[in-house]
C-alpha cells in the first residue's frame, strides 16, 4: 500500500501506538485439562496456543534418546484461517519446519534438560490468528505452557519483534508494518541474564542501526517478561486458593 | 550411512587447540579459507570452492504468469540440494533438518533483501513475467555450506544473462541468443553470508568453521551483509546464548570479510567477461589444470620458521654422532669390485620372505634405509678391515662373513616375536643364496 505512513510526524504508528510501545497482552495458563501444561496468549490481534507434554518416555525410535539430557520436540502449526486469505498449509512445509526448529533451539537452551535424561518433552504451538509477531507470540505462549507443566527452566524466555522505520526503532510489529518490507528483527531473551536465545533478522538494515534495534527489541522483551511474570503469579495464586491453602 | 561419531579425544583436541587460538589448518581466528570461483560455458553456471567445500550454482529462466497478488513482479525461486556425493551422511531421507535450515536461510538472505529487482523481470503486467530459478548443489562438504552456497548463488545470478524480450502492443517477441545478445539481470546489491562458530558457551569464536570445527561447535551465528555494510539477514542457531555486544562485534567482522569477498567476486566476473570477449577458452574444462595426476592439491600453509635455527641446534647438540659406516670394497675378480651388499632378489622367494615379514613387522618404523625390499635381508657391514675381501668362486664353501659387534641396523634381534630364535638360524641360508646371486 503506497503512501501508508508507518510512523507519523507526531510519532504515532498505524494503530496509534508510540515507537516503543507493545500491544496489549493477555494470557491464561492451564487452558487444557488433558495436557501437562498449556497456555493461551493474545498479543494485540495475534493469538497463539501452546501445549506441552512431558517429560515422558521417548516415542518412536529409542535410538534418538540422549543419554544425558531430554529431547525437546517442537511443532509449529498455523491455522488455515489465521491470515487474511484462507490458505491451506500442508503440515510439513518449509516455513512450519523452520519455525519448529527455531522453537526447539530456543527451548533447548532454556529448559534444564540435564534433569530428565533419556526422556522427551513435546511442545506444540498453534497460531489461531496471525497479525504480526507470530514467532514472539509462540515463544511467549510456550514459555507459559512449560511453566504450567512444571518443567524447570533457567529463566523465562521472552520474545519480541522489532523494526526500523525513518530512523526510529519500532517494537512489536503488526502485520501491516511487517508487510511494508522494512527490516524486522525477532529476538528471544532470557531477561535476568540478558542472554539472547535466538536472533533472527530479515531485510536490509545498516550496520550502524543494529544496536538501536537490538536494544529496542531487548527492552520490549523485558516488558513482556514483567507481564508474563504477573500472569504466572496470578495463576499460582488462583490455583492455591482453589486447593484451599 | 550414519555419520561416524567424533571420538572424544578428537573433540577434546579440537577444543583445546581452539582455546589456545590454534586451528587445525593453521588459519587465524578470523581467516577465511581460499575461495576459488570458476564459470561454466553457459551463462549463469558457476562452481565456488571454499577450501574443499564445493557448491555448483545454476540459474535458469522461464516465462510464466505472475502470482495473483503480485502481478507486476517476477518470481524468484531458490533451491539448495545436498547431493549424496557431498558427504556419506547425506541420504535422500535423512537430511531434512539441515536442508530446511539452509534453504530458509538462503531464501531469506536473497529474497527478502531484494537483491534482484523483480519489477524489471516483468514482461507483460499480469500475464507474463520471468521466473528465475537458482539451483545450488553441494558437491563436497567440508564445513560452512551456507557461505559457499550464498557466494555461489550471487555469483551465478550476476553471471546470468536472460534472453532479450520486446513487447509491441500485444505481441511479445522472445529473441534467441543468436538474434540479440542476452541481457543481464539487474542486481541491486550482493548479500554474502558470513558464519561464526561459537565454542565453550560463547567464549571462543571462529570465522568459517570447517567440518571438524562444525562438529564440536556449540552454535552458529550467520550474518549476511553486502558491501555497503547493510545487514541483510542475521540468524543464530544451535543452543548458544549470545550477548548483545558479541552480536555487534560479529557484525563488524562480517563487514570486513564481506568487502574482501565482494572484491574477489567482482574480479572473477571481470576476468570471465574478458576471456569471453577476447574469444579465449572458458568453461569448467579450462579451469581444471591439465597434466596433473590428482585433482586435489595441498595448499601451502604458512609456517613460522623464525626459531628453526635454535631448535635445530638444540637437536644437533643432543643427538649422538651417527655410527660410522665403513665401506670396504670386495674384489670378486680383477676388475670387478663390490661395495655393500645390495638387496636380494625377492621375486621368487615369496614364502620365505613372508615368514621373515612376521618377524620383522614390529620394527619397520625404526628402519631408516628404505632399500630393504626383502625384509629378510640385512644391510650388514662387511667387517671392519681396511683391506678388500677376496671371495673365491667355490660354491661349496660356506662363507660366513664376519660382522662387527655393533651394528645399529641389525634390528631384527630386537623384535619381541616368538620367531626370534629362528632368525639367526636363517642367516647362514641367506648367505649362501647371496653368494649364488653374486656369482
Amino acid at each position: 500500500m503506497a503512501g501508508l505512513e508507518l510512523l507519523s510526524d507526531q510519532g504515532y504508528r498505524v494503530d496509534g501506538r508510540r515507537a516503543g510501545e507493545l500491544r496489549k497482552i493477555q494470557a491464561r495458563m492451564g487452558v487444557f485439562a488433558q495436557a501437562d501444561g498449556s497456555a493461551y496468549i493474545e498479543q494485540g490481534n495475534t493469538k497463539a496456543l501452546a501445549v506441552v507434554y512431558g517429560p515422558h518416555e521417548i516415542r518412536g525410535s529409542r535410538a534418538r534418546a540422549l543419554p544425558d539430557r531430554a529431547l525437546v520436540n517442537c511443532q509449529y502449526s498455523s491455522a488455515t484461517f489465521s491470515t487474511g486469505e484462507r490458505k491451506r498449509r500442508p503440515h510439513g512445509d518449509r516455513k512450519s519446519c523452520e519455525m519448529g526448529l527455531q522453537l526447539r533451539q530456543t527451548f533447548e537452551a532454556a529448559i534444564l534438560t540435564q534433569l530428565h535424561p533419556r526422556s522427551q518433552i513435546d511442545i506444540y504451538v498453534q497460531v489461531l490468528q496471525a497479525d504480526g509477531g507470530t514467532y514472539a507470540a509462540c515463544v511467549n505462549a510456550a514459555t507459559l505452557a512449560v511453566l504450567d507443566a512444571g518443567i524447570p527452566m533457567r529463566d523465562f524466555v521472552c520474545a519480541c519483534s522489532a523494526g526500523f522505520v525513518d530512523g526510529t526503532a519500532l517494537a512489536d510489529l503488526s502485520h501491516v508494518e511487517e508487510a511494508a518490507g522494512g527490516p524486522q528483527l525477532a529476538l528471544a531473551l532470557l531477561p535476568a541474564s540478558g542472554q539472547i536465545a535466538l536472533l533472527e533478522m530479515d531485510a536490509r538494515l545498516h550496520e550502524d542501526h543494529l544496536e538501536r534495534v537490538l536494544e529496542a527489541a531487548a527492552q520490549a522483551a523485558r516488558d513482556v517478561h514483567t507481564l508474563l511474570d504477573r500472569v504466572v503469579r496470578q495463576h499460582v495464586r488462583e490455583a492455591s486458593i482453589l486447593l484451599g491453602d | 550411512m550414519k555419520e561416524t561419531p567424533l571420538s572424544n579425544c578428537e573433540r577434546r583436541f579440537l577444543l583445546r587447540a581452539i582455546e589456545e587460538k590454534k586451528r587445525l589448518d593453521g588459519r587465524q581466528t578470523y581467516d577465511y579459507r581460499n575461495i576459488r570461483i570458476s564459470f561454466g560455458t553457459d551463462y549463469g553456471c558457476c562452481i565456488v570452492e571454499l577450501g574443499k567445500t564445493r557448491v555448483l550454482g545454476q540459474v535458469s529462466c522461464e516465462l510464466v504468469s505472475p502470482k495473483l497478488n503480485r502481478a507486476t513482479e517476477g518470481i524468484l525461486f531458490f533451491n539448495l540440494e545436498l547431493s549424496q556425493m557431498a558427504a556419506p551422511a547425506f541420504e535422500p531421507g535423512r537430511q531434512s533438518d539441515l536442508l530446511v535450515k539452509l534453504n530458509r536461510l538462503l531464501e531469506r538472505c536473497l529474497r527478502n533483501s531484494k537483491c534482484i529487482d523483480t519489477e524489471s523481470l516483468c514482461v507483460v503486467a499480469g500475464e507474463k513475467v520471468w521466473q528465475i530459478r537458482v539451483d545450488l548443489h553441494l558437491l563436497n562438504h567440508d564445513g560452512n555450506i551456507i557461505d559457499a552456497a550464498s557466494i555461489a548463488a550471487i555469483v551465478a545470478l550476476c553471471h546470468f544473462r536472460r534472453p532479450d524480450v520486446s513487447v509491441q502492443g500485444d505481441e511479445v517477441t522472445l529473441y534467441t541468443p543468436e538474434e540479440r545478445d542476452p541481457v543481464p539481470l539487474s542486481i541491486h546489491h550482493m548479500p554474502i553470508c558470513v558464519s561464526f562458530a561459537f565454542f565453550q558457551q560463547g567464549t571462543y569464536l571462529l570465522v568459517d568453521p570447517n567440518e571438524r570445527e562444525e562438529r564440536v561447535m556449540d552454535g552458529l551465528l550467520v550474518i549476511a551483509m553486502n558491501k555497503h555494510r547493510e545487514i541483510c539477514t542475521i540468524q543464530s542457531s544451535g543452543g548458544i546464548m549470545l550477548l548483545k555486544d558479541q552480536v555487534l562485534r560479529c557484525s563488524k567482522i562480517a563487514g570486513v570479510k564481506v568487502a574482501e569477498i565482494t572484491e574477489l567476486i567482482l574480479k572473477a566476473l571481470e576476468n570471465d567477461q574478458k576471456v569471453r570477449k577476447e574469444g579465449g577458452k572458458f568453461g569448467f574444462a579450462e579451469s581444471i589444470a591439465n597434466q596433473r595426476i590428482t585433482a586435489f592439491k595441498m595448499e601451502k600453509a604458512p609456517i613460522d620458521t623464525s626459531d628453526v635455527e635454535e631448535k635445530a641446534e638444540e637437536i644437533i647438540a643432543e643427538a649422538e654422532p651417527p655410527s660410522e659406516v665403513v665401506s670396504t670394497p670386495v674384489l670378486w675378480t680383477p676388475g670387478t669390485a663390490q661395495i655393500g651388499e645390495g638387496v636380494e632378489n625377492s621375486w621368487g622367494d615369496l614364502e620365505d620372505s613372508e615368514k621373515e615379514d612376521d618377524e620383522g613387522g614390529g620394527d619397520e618404523a625404526i628402519i631408516l634405509d628404505s632399500i630393504k625390499m626383502d625384509t629378510g635381508v640385512e644391510v650388514s657391514d662387511i667387517g671392519s678391515q681396511d683391506a678388500p675381501i677376496i671371495l673365491s668362486d667355490s660354491e661349496e664353501e660356506e662363507m660366513i662373513i664376519l660382522e662387527p659387534d655393533k651394528n645399529p641396523k641389525k634390528i631384527r634381534t630386537q623384535t619381541t616375536s616368538a620367531k626370534q630364535e629362528k632368525a639367526p638360524s636363517k642367516k647362514p641360508v641367506k648367505r649362501r643364496k647371496k653368494k649364488r646371486a653374486a656369482n
